[in-house]
């Protein structure tokens, strides 16, 4: 704990870092995921492909990723944005799935309902299926956050800071107090995310009932 | 572009896959380490996970143990477990263990929970014992995704068996810690092919033995509507 004390700062500085990493690329698959899905609903001669490649993506591993991304962008190896593009990827790859569950989660009774009420394409996808997908999707949305925090700390291996920083730096010095208090803050922060991520859940699905949680749907590393 | 190809002259130069510093060596350390880690796992994970899926206990522990288990940074149990036990094999491998439990007990448990209930009541109604529906009706029933779950902590462990090299001289990833060392990119480039190639094909294969598996539970489903 002196080690804590004495490194306050630069905890708070690199966790600080590891937000700014995480979070565009939350967002990034996100956004990635739910176009991606909903082609993939839209389209059942689309679906198996999209559905394969990102299959595909997901079982690059990460570190190897890291080293491909800059070559094939030309940005350089430390480049924050190196770690964006590859933990977006993955969250894209890890998102699409359930982001195609959670649109064909959706009643088409109510969608036929909203066209003869006179709803337009557009209308209709942000006024209907995409409220009506988010219960579905947040579940998929926790499980990227989640592990979007825990990826960012190996780009450390290759010199990106973050929270991760503690791990290698710990390691090295052999200082174990550095290590534990560097997966520590990563968990606390992942966790902290992820109850973020419910309560938008529950703003944004006013119509939900409260007390009963849904029945949490099979972990998305399966449903691939 | 050049040092793709460079990477790639590297894989394909004969030179590079003898001794005991080659790539076939390296490639089969990777590989026993990730299977030993995967049946390390399944042997507490499996079993625990089929009783949950059996009895419906006990699920909201599972998925609340499985989130925590995705918090924890791989890198950082490795370095803390490495700096406990020391360089050698065993902290990686613990750590691997840790990483593959999740997905084999959620493998496990949705498989048993998939079984049809129609066709374990029936089962039940038919004198079965609990024993003999598990083996009889819902394994079967549920191998697919039971072989999904093999399939997700495969994947898992293979991907992260590169950062083994990181605190013990084990696997893949030493290529890619060297050529990072040493700056070496066709190294770096070289590993991280050889790494990503080695997943792609043990997810290809077992999503073949989960298509297999996945057509047993059919058969069976289809066998037990013959028979009723």
């Amino acid at each position: 704990m002196t080690w804590l004390q004495n490194n306050a700062a630069w905890v708070v500085e690199l966790a600080w870092r590891h937000l700014l990493l995480a979070l565009p690329a939350i967002a990034a698959s996100v956004v990635l995921a739910v176009a991606l899905g909903r082609v993939a609903h839209r389209r059942p001669r689309l679906r198996q492909p999209v559905l394969a490649l990102a299959s595909v993506v997901y079982a690059v591993p990460a570190l190897p990723l890291l080293i491909v991304v800059p070559l094939v962008l030309s940005i350089p190896l430390r480049s924050p944005l190196t770690l964006v593009v590859a933990l977006t990827l993955y969250g894209t790859a890890l998102l699409v799935g359930t982001a195609t569950d959670a649109f064909d989660s959706v009643d088409g009774q109510v969608r036929d309902a909203a066209t003869a009420t006179g709803h337009g394409r557009s209308a209709l996808f942000w006024r209907v299926d995409l409220p009506l997908s988010v219960p579905v999707l947040i579940s998929g949305v926790r499980v990227i956050t989640v592990s979007t925090v825990s990826l960012v700390t190996i780009g450390a291996l290759v010199g990106i800071s973050s929270l991760g920083t503690l791990l290698t730096d710990g390691f090295q010095r052999g200082i174990t107090s550095e290590v534990a208090i560097g997966v520590g803050v990563t968990m606390a922060l992942a966790l902290a995310l992820d109850a973020l991520v419910v309560v938008l859940g529950r703003v944004l699905t006013p119509w939900q009932p409260r007390r009963r949680s849904v029945r949490a749907p099979a972990p998305p590393e399966l449903v691939r | 572009m050049s040092t793709f190809l460079d990477a790639l002259a590297w894989i394909l130069d004969p030179s590079s896959w003898g001794g005991s510093q080659g790539i076939a060596v390296r490639v089969a350390q990777h590989l026993a380490i990730t299977v030993a880690a995967v049946l390390l796992a399944a042997v507490p994970a499996v079993p625990l996970g089929v009783l949950i899926g059996h009895t419906r206990r006990g699920r909201g522990v599972v998925v609340a143990l499985a989130g925590a288990v995705r918090a924890v940074p791989t890198l950082g149990l490795l370095t803390l477990l490495a700096l406990l036990l020391g360089v050698g094999v065993w902290a990686p491998l613990l750590a691997l263990v840790a990483l593959a439990v999740p997905s084999l007990l959620a493998g496990a448990y949705a498989g048993v929970e998939s079984a049809d209930p129609e066709a374990v009541d029936a089962a039940r109604a038919m004198g079965m014992s609990e024993r003999q529906i598990v083996r009889h009706v819902e394994l079967p029933l549920g191998a697919g995704v039971l072989v999904g779950g093999f399939r997700a902590a495969t994947l898992q462990v293979v991907a992260t068996a590169t950062l083994a090299a990181y605190t013990s001289d084990t696997g893949l990833g030493r290529y890619l810690f060297s050529g990072l060392k040493s700056r070496d990119y066709t190294l770096m480039l070289g590993g991280a092919i050889l790494v990503a190639l080695l997943a792609l094909v043990l997810d290809r294969l077992l999503a073949v033995a989960q298509g297999r598996a996945t057509g047993l539970a059919r058969r069976t489903a289809a066998d037990s509507r013959l028979g009723a």
